[in-house]
């Protein structure tokens, strides 16, 4: 109630009267501290024509997409279609983005886009590229963040629910995959459900990245016990080399999970010498085995995707591999595994823990060191859990998930039943200050929070319900973000902000490191697609069979041809449309009476592609989509079809009434 | 003529060598949808934007006036610009050389006279792309024509449009203000006994003074 007050009213009748009112502090269990509207409005507040100073990149949860924010202020800048069709741009509908969705499973409209990743130099983000994991049909794309827009995608196979991914190690070696889900290896394998623990693996998949172009190749893949691997994280500094990764249902149940799961007191956290791993694999220590995947590519010359199918991986058995993964057994189903800035501490959230476990990486290679072994399974010894603990965080509300820090001695966890965030010293283990989360957190952010250098300004936390934040707009609500201040000793809440699908996660990276990169416009001139059309004077439609091609240019304010005629029922047409725009932000669009493909959005320079078969004889209106100058209404156009057979010839024009 | 008029001359004639490099004039538009703004550099042998698709861009905005299309290679000034300046360069170089003061004072007057006609020049060019308009254009606006201004700034339509000298004008200036501060000085400060002399003998005749 108190909150409605200082953050509507008062800001409405002038935010003078509560410039006074300072700190305010509410009740147990989380003590809320608030600034007063004033001040948080200023510290949020970005002049219009005034930039923001860190762009944040939020996954998109079901939506599949890629939403990309401005910190401090919380404005939407842009989604970037990724997993899922995107009928306001195209994607996905037209045809050279199809072929950046096929899978295994053939063309995947939609997907569940969790965990961005920023590549990082040296332990920092560098806005090379943004990765991202596909949940429901596994897969790691690639965004390039000089145009913002997705380039690759890549299939992870023997995967269900690549979730423990698509993190990044500190110089972008790798970025990895893990299966949520364990399931039988043969692609089409017809098993009962309960020889799960004959039948069933897990696997951790280690993809390399090229330097240079950002392309993703699976290098190996390890062959794991069947539990759920949830989240990975690689370790920075003395870790660098080590991949870490929750474990959950080592209990390998496979129905009610939620009470057969949970049984173990026990969980753990995997470990992972990737270094090592990749060494035994140049060694030959990995076999090959036969699978299949989809590795999709946008070639920047000719804007077309290179869809390859690939039928083999290379997978590294545990046993065969000695010394390169280790069990830490850590409390109650383990959700997030998170590597402070020194690369020390490896600090996991049990979901259903009473405390926050905090491992010691040193510790952890001593007791590797000293064999201090509780068992082994499938040649992954089990470390002691007193010999890797470097402390509990007591009284940590319920429900701690994930970690970030502030690279001044401190880490906030989010918890999820108490819906809170918690924030504890890294040298005394206890908490310092708590603050609520409206309602019921996942993922935390701060930029830089996961990475040898954290800014330490602010942080995001992004819950899962929004209930009464908001004006309501029915019972499915978005989901908020809430911006907190954490320059101070305590938290303050600043912002709270609706999202786009369901933000699992979020990237930050300063504005003034990416924006000098990013582009302007697609040269035309190094536009190579096989169908542009790049002069006025080379617009044509040309018929091979019953495949007609319309060579179409868009530039202000008209349509090269806007009139066809001769066109027949059977026919299939492409519309092959280049804009020949080379001003920033001039966008033109295309979309025809009747099309199954809906329409198709071109930046300045872009040729793309959109399908037609039409299916009824008559005339067809054609028009600009997108506002693009004064005589925009006028950007218009005629087809002519004409019944199977017709002896209409193929002609086209533009002007010459 | 006295050698440090000679050098003067030489150096009048080598300072239009930076021509060929920097533009000489600019015209900037600026416009709500242009924050950045765009433009043209004028070179004596090109036609340039301040950003890389300017002149694109330019040509798409005048098109829905009906202004015909810059083209950079159909400009014939372009092609003729860069001889006249080898031929004041060449010419004054060799002035220079001879020695003889007649060559100075004429080469300075048909400066003069061809920077005069060049302004005629580009004020013909720029009446010619501000009032021959395509009878076919989307906007008419009765009695407006869209001659940019021959120095200085003017509003057309939603754009303003801005005519400056640039760097390279500063040159041709300087290059005649010192080969009329060479003749002057040939003229008023008693150095007039050498002329019509060949320039060996003025030479000699420095050496020996």
């Amino acid at each position: 109630m108190n909150l409605s007050i200082f953050t509507t009213k008062k800001a409405l009748l002038g935010g003078l009267l509560v410039v006074a009112a300072g700190l305010m502090i509410a009740g147990c269990p989380s003590q809320q501290a608030m600034i007063g509207s004033a001040d948080a409005a200023q510290k949020t507040y970005v002049a219009p024509g005034d930039y923001d100073e860190f762009y944040t990149f939020m996954s998109g949860g079901y939506s599949g997409q890629v939403s990309v924010f401005g910190l401090p202020s919380g404005r939407l800048f842009k989604v970037i279609p990724v997993f899922s069709q995107d009928p306001e741009s195209g994607y996905g509908y037209y045809e050279e983005s199809k072929a950046l969705l096929h899978t295994t499973y053939g063309f995947q409209p939609w997907d569940d886009s969790h965990h961005p990743h920023l590549s990082q130099t040296n332990g920092v983000a560098d806005g090379r590229w943004l990765f991202i994991n596909a949940n429901n049909t596994p897969r790691i794309a690639r965004i390039d963040l000089t145009t913002f827009e997705t380039k690759e995608i890549i299939e992870i196979p023997n995967t269900g629910g690549n979730h423990g991914s698509s993190f990044v190690t500190e110089n972008t070696e790798y970025v990895v995959g893990a299966t949520r889900f364990s399931i039988p290896f043969e692609p089409d394998m017809d098993v009962p459900i309960d020889s799960y623990k004959e039948n069933f693996d897990g696997a951790l998949t280690f993809l390399k990245v090229d330097q240079e172009t950002g392309k993703m190749n699976i290098d190996f893949q390890m062959i794991v016990p069947p539990y759920n691997y949830d989240l990975a994280r690689a370790g920075k500094g003395k870790s660098a080399d080590w991949y870490f990764f929750t474990t959950y249902n080592t209990e390998q149940a496979h129905t009610l999970l939620e009470i057969n799961a949970s049984r173990n007191d026990k969980d753990f956290v995997a470990a992972v010498n990737w270094k090592k791993a990749a060494e035994y694999v140049r060694e030959g220590r990995a076999k090959k085995m036969s699978t299949e995947y989809y590795h999709n590519t946008y070639d920047a010359a000719t804007s077309m995707v290179v869809s390859t199918k690939k039928n083999e991986v290379l997978v590294l058995r545990p046993e065969d591999a000695p010394g390169i993964m280790y069990f830490l057994p850590t409390p109650k189903s383990p959700h997030g595994v998170d590597v402070d800035p020194t690369g020390e501490y490896l600090v996991a959230g049990g979901k259903l823990a009473t405390v926050i476990p905090v491992h010691s990486f040193s510790k952890m290679l001593e007791a590797i060191e000293n064999e201090d072994f509780e068992e082994t399974i499938n040649g992954i010894p089990v470390l002691r859990y007193e010999a890797t603990i470097a402390g509990e965080v007591e009284n940590p509300g319920l429900g701690p998930l994930h970690t970030e820090f502030d690279g001044k001695g401190y880490a906030y966890t989010s918890v999820y039943i108490s819906s809170e965030i918690v924030k504890w010293s890294l040298e005394t283990f206890e908490v310092v200050d708590r603050i609520d989360a409206y309602y019921s957190i996942g993922h935390l952010m701060i930029p830089g929070g996961d990475t040898k250098k954290p800014y330490g300004k602010y942080m995001v936390g992004l819950t899962k319900t929004a209930k009464d934040r908001y004006l309501p707009v029915g019972p499915k609500q978005n989901h908020p973000a809430q911006l907190y201040d954490i320059s101070g000793d305590r938290m303050q809440l600043l912002l709270d902000f609706p999202t786009i699908g369901e933000p699992h996660y979020a990237q930050a990276i300063s504005a003034a490191k990416l924006r000098p990169n990013i582009k302007q416009i697609y040269e035309l001139e190094d536009n190579h697609h096989p169908h542009a059309t790049k002069s006025v004077n080379n617009a044509r439609v040309e018929r091979d069979g019953d495949v007609v091609r319309v060579y179409m240019a868009t530039i202000r304010s008209n349509f090269r041809p806007d009139n066809i005629e001769g066109i027949r029922l059977g026919d299939t047409v492409y519309f092959h449309i280049t804009n020949l725009e080379q001003e920033w932000d001039v966008v033109h669009g295309f979309a025809i009476k009747g099309g199954q493909m809906g329409e198709v959005l071109l930046a300045p320079g872009q040729t793309k592609t959109l399908k037609w078969t039409p299916t009824r004889t008559g005339i067809y209106p054609f028009y600009c989509t997108a506002f693009c100058s004064a005589l925009h209404q006028e950007m218009q156009g005629y087809v002519r079809v004409s019944p199977r057979g017709s002896d209409v010839p193929l002609t086209f024009r533009t002007g010459n009434l | 003529m006295k050698i440090s008029n000679r050098i003067l001359f030489a150096l009048a004639a080598l300072m239009l060598i930076p021509l060929y490099f920097m533009p000489f004039w600019t015209i900037s538009m600026k416009a709500p949808q242009f924050p950045e703004g765009i433009g043209m550099f004028i070179y004596i042998n090109d036609v340039t934007g301040h950003n890389r698709h300017d002149i694109s861009s330019i040509n798409i905005l005048n098109h829905y006036i009906g202004m015909q299309e810059i083209d950079v290679e159909a400009i014939p000034e372009i092609r003729i610009m860069p001889w006249i300046f080898a031929f004041m360069i060449a010419s004054g170089i060799i002035g220079a050389i001879a020695g003889y003061r007649w060559i100075l004072l004429s080469w300075l007057v048909l400066f003069i006279v061809l920077s005069i006609a060049g302004i005629i020049d580009y004020y013909l060019w720029g009446y010619e792309y501000g009032h021959n308009l395509s009878p076919d254009a989307p906007i008419k606006v009765p009695g407006m024509s869209y001659q940019p201004p021959l120095i200085g700034t003017k509003q057309l339509l939603n754009i303003k449009a801005s005519s400056w000298p640039y760097w390279g004008s500063l040159f041709i200036v300087l290059s005649m203000l010192t080969a009329g501060f060479a003749l002057y000085r040939e003229k008023f400060t008693g150095a007039g006994k050498n002329d019509g002399e060949p320039a060996v003998t003025t030479l000699t005749s420095e050496v020996s003074a």
